[in-house]
Parts: C-alpha cells; structure tokens; sequence
C-alpha cells in the first residue's frame, strides 16, 4: 500500500514561465524509504516542497498528490497547516538556520507541540527530554535553552530528528539533511535516521547527493535529472544493474570517488582488494 | 545582559568628553570675538578697546583654553550653560522649555513612526508585488519625495485655511500637535517602512520560516517570529530617529511657530548667542549618544549574537 502519490507533479516558476518540474509521477510506499537523488536543480527539493505545499510564492504546482488517499493539494491552506508537523514532518538541509536565531531551541519545539498537541509546557519539556536523549543530545535541558549559533550543524539535526519523534508524523520528509554536515556529524546523524525508522516504522523521503547514505538508508531509490524522474528502482538495483546512462554515471562516479579515497587512506593494494 | 549593559554604558562616557570638548573647540574656533557679541547685544554705542578686555574678563575669557573648558564641563554637569549673550538670561531657562516642546513633538512624531512603519512594512512585505504594496510604495514614494516645507504649506492652507478644523501655528492645545507630527511622520515613515518591508522580505526566505511552516506553526506566529528578527534591522533606525528629529524640526518649528529648540537654535545663530549655541550643540550630540546606547541595548537584547561582542 503507498502512503504517499504524487501523480503528474508540474512544477514552474510564475515569474519567467519556466517549467521546472515537467511530469513526475511516484509513490512511497508504506513504511518505505524513497531516496531521491540528482544533482543539484534537478527539481529534488521543490518536489518535496511540493509535496508539503510549502514553495516560495513565485513557484506554481499542478497535479495530484494522495497521502493515505486524501488529495493534499485539495485542502485549505488551514486543514493543510494541520497535516504539516503532525502527519507530513520535514527535515531540512542545515540546522543552523532552521531555527530562529533570535530565540531559544526551546521557543520552536514548545510552540509546535502546544499548537499541535495543547500540551503543558511540563509535558512538552518531558516528551523533548526524553527524545534528545534518544538522539544521543547530552544535557536536553540546556540544549533547550541555547541559541542555535551555540548549537553544531549536526546537533541541531538532532533536534529536529528529535522533535519528528515527539511529533510522529507518517511520513518524514528529509530535504538533503547531512550536506551541511562533516563526515562524523553525517554518520552520527544517519545513524538516527537510521534509528528513527525502526523505532517508529514511518516512511521516509530522503533528498540526497550521497550515495553512500543513499545505499544505507533507502528502500527504493528515484534518480532525478532537469526535473525529470529518470530512473527508479530498488536499491540493490539501481547500484547493481542501473539501466539509464545518467544513473550509470551517478554509480560510476561513487565508485570511483570510493577507490580515490581507499587508494589515498591505505595504498594501492587496499584500493585494489 | 547586565554586564553588557553596564559595558556599553561605560563606553558612552568617554565618547561625551570627547564630544563635549570638540563642541567647546568648534565654538572657540569662530573669528567672532564673543565680548564684542556682547557689547553689541547691550547696544554698547561705542565699542573700545578697554571695554572689550573688561567684558573678556567678566566672561572669564582671558584665562587658558583647558581652564576654561573644564570650568565650562563642570557647570554643564550641573546643567549651567551659562547665560545668554543677548537676553542675559540663563541658558538653561531659554533651552530647557524649548528643549521640552520639541521633545514632546519629537516622541509622538516618532510613535507616529514607529506604527506606521511597522505597520505598512509588515502589510507591505507580506503582499510583496501585489498592487497593496506597489501603491503605498508609490504613495509614500510621492509624498516623502515632497519637501517638509511645502507639505506643511499645503496642510495648513487645507486642514487650517479652508476646512477650519486645525490650529495654523503655535502650540496652544493637542489639536496644535497634530500637522507638525503629520509633516514630520510623512517625512520619515515613507522612508522607514521601506527598511522593515525590506527586512521581512529577507526574513521570509529564511530557512526558519519554512521550517516554522513546515511544522505546521500558525502563520501569525511566524509573521512575530519574522517581525522580531526584522525588527533587529529597525530598532538602530528608529532610536537614532529621536536625536534626527529633535535636531531636523528647523523647518517645520518654523513654519508652525513651535516653540522649540530649531526656532531658538535659528535666532540663537541669527544674533551669534555663542552660549545657547554651545549647549544646544551639546544636548544634541548628548542625545545622539544616549539613543546610539540604547539602540545598541535593545538589539542585543533582541540578537544574543551581539551580545559576546563587548
């Protein structure tokens, strides 16, 4: 059973006319991983801002898009706000400025909850303790009270993994979420993506340039190209037996990048085995 | 908070010596002798030598510079100007009433500001290319571009003139209040809102705002979320508004007869009142330090980045 259905997904900027997302047709199925990769302007996060109706205003859309068969792009902007947060979660690419920078992390995480939940400040401060801690945050209480400059990239997309917990939508989109990150940061953060799944069994997007992540955390894989969905298939298909030229090359590109890296951190020999 | 507080009110002390000398080394620098002012405001019919040395003595203005000066800073602590060269009166008695007035025409002028400001910026930056925005982009454009002067001629030939409904000049009642602080809001809000619709237009695309939106936050708590952060941009804008104004309204005094610190600071320089010069020279750029402070203060209240600054 598919969760989510997007089905001919037009996507234009008003102002020039210009057609960014021509047709894009795809589903994620139940408790799945859909990764969605492509280079950068191949249409991945307007797609996924699409999804939760949340592109800038000069950005048109058309088509449908069915979550647990309820049209989305038919509902009020109120009803719309309403399934945001609560059932449709994003996650975006940097942490650092997700966040007000003005206040607390705590003002956001209060605000939503309360809005979506009407809970007590007290309950709101449990259920947030409970879950930072369950993203490896040390000290909940003060991260809570810190401003987002004193907070790291990877921390705050620890925040943000954390309040997806509380919220527990049915699906977590997630808009390129390690590519702000350095490498420990982005193991630490995938590990709890990782973990987020298994514990709460959602579906998941997962927006990303890193194959390496890609052939980690995806069920199925949809490479994207000039706002087009060129490829899709199960992930141990799409690196193992691509069929389009475009995703060849992605593949390719990886593996070589891996062979550079091996061969760099212990020789020729290890790059070879 | 209080450490930065106490910080950047500390830094505000040094700036005012150096202002107050620079103020007292200007003054000095005029090629006008001020005992022959004086002598020629008592209409002395003829000026002599002898008299000129006698009246540099009275003025205390044959002893050094820094002697001077110092005795000239620790009267102006104890808010001692001096007396004026041409009324003889204490400065303080003409500054201090004159300095009151345009203070008051100053403050609600700048609330005026302010609403309006954040009030069309907000509207304005919200509807961003909608024809709400492009017309009182295009109003405020037409009317601040008018000089005050002439606004304030046009107001008071219809609201004063031909509707009967105001006071032309002078400050006798609230009614007195309301043309100037309409000249001077128009003057200054066309020009301001275009700062805060700016900085919420910026704000907007903020990651924060999508990611607000994107948990389903209510709109009007993101729009306080980006008014907030807006705002950081504004708050210098309008504090410094204060001193702009209390030292701008020459023209619009003038025209509405108020009387205020740019009517007295214009006959002050007219008859070379070297005295009253000097303080309002003072009390402006004491005033232009004490906003500066503020503003500062309020924006590191607002912006915890500014904070680790000092």
């Amino acid at each position: 059973m598919n969760i989510l259905e997007a089905a001919n997904l037009k996507i234009w900027d008003n102002r020039t006319g210009k057609v960014i997302v021509p047709n894009s047709s795809f589903h994620v199925k139940q408790g799945s991983c859909l990764a969605i990769v492509g280079e950068s302007g191949s249409g991945k996060s307007l797609t996924c801002r699409a999804i939760m109706r949340l592109n800038k205003a000069g950005i048109s859309q058309s088509g449908d898009i069915l979550f647990n068969g309820m049209n989305l792009t038919e509902l009020s902007e109120k009803e719309m706000r309403r399934k945001r947060g609560k059932q449709l979660c994003m996650i975006l690419q940097n942490g650092m400025r997700a966040f007000d920078p003005s206040c607390v992390i705590g003002v956001h995480l209060k605000e939503t909850l309360a809005w979506h939940f009407g809970w007590s400040r007290e309950e709101i401060t449990a259920k947030m303790k409970h879950a930072m801690a369950s993203v490896m945050l040390k000290d909940p209480v003060s991260v809570m009270n810190m401003y987002p400059h004193q907070l790291s990239g990877g921390m705050l997309q620890r925040v943000m993994i954390a309040l997806a917990i509380v919220l527990e939508p049915d699906i977590v989109i997630a808009d390129e979420p390690t590519t702000a990150l350095d490498t420990i940061s982005q193991f630490e953060v995938v590990e709890q993506f990782i973990r987020l799944r298994e514990k709460m069994g959602c579906s998941m997007i997962f927006v990303s340039h890193d194959l390496g992540i890609v052939q980690k955390m995806a069920d199925e894989v949809q490479v994207m190209k000039d706002g087009e969905i060129v490829e899709r298939g199960t992930t141990r298909a799409i690196f193992s037996d691509a069929q389009h030229e475009y995703t060849r090359y992605l593949v390719s590109t990886k593996l070589a990048l891996n062979h550079h890296f091996k061969k760099i951190m212990g020789g020729v020999s290890v790059a070879e085995r | 908070m209080g450490s930065y507080i106490i910080k950047r009110s500390l830094i505000s002390i040094p700036l005012l010596l150096i202002i107050s000398f620079l103020t007292f080394v200007l003054n000095n620098l005029s090629p006008l002798d001020p005992a022959e002012v004086v002598l020629y405001a008592q209409g002395v019919p003829k000026i002599t030598d002898e008299l000129i040395t006698e009246t540099k003595a009275a003025l205390g203005m044959d002893q050094p510079f820094l002697i001077r000066y110092l005795k000239w800073f620790v009267s102006c602590l104890q808010l001692d100007f001096g007396n004026s060269y041409v009324t003889g009166k204490p400065v303080w008695s003409l500054l201090g009433p004159a300095f009151l007035n345009t203070l008051k025409l100053t403050l609600l002028s700048v609330i005026a500001i302010i609403a309006f400001s954040i009030g069309l910026g907000v509207i304005c930056a919200l509807r961003e290319g909608k024809w709400m925005d492009k017309s009182v982009r295009g109003v405020s454009f037409f009317l601040t571009s008018m000089p005050s002067y002439w606004l304030a001629a046009l107001m008071v030939w219809y609201f004063s003139v031909k509707l009967d409904l105001l006071p032309t000049s002078g400050m006798d009642s609230y009614k007195s209040y309301v043309l100037p602080v309409i000249v001077i809001t128009i003057s200054f809000a066309g020009v301001y809102f275009r700062i805060i619709r700016s900085a919420m237009i910026s704000n907007l695309n903020e990651d924060y705002v999508l990611y607000g939106r994107a948990c389903g936050l209510p709109e009007k708590k993101i729009t306080m979320h980006i008014l907030r952060n807006s705002l950081q941009v504004a708050i210098s804008v309008f504090c410094m508004a204060i001193p702009i104004i209390l030292g701008s309204t020459v023209v619009v005094e003038n025209i509405f007869a108020w009387p205020g610190l740019g009517t007295l600071s214009v006959n002050s320089i007219l008859s070379r009142d070297f005295p009253i010069i000097q303080a309002y020279v003072l009390v402006l750029a004491a005033a232009f330090v004490l906003f500066n402070t503020v503003s500062d203060i309020i924006n590191a209240a607002m912006n915890p980045k500014l904070r680790k600054d000092l």
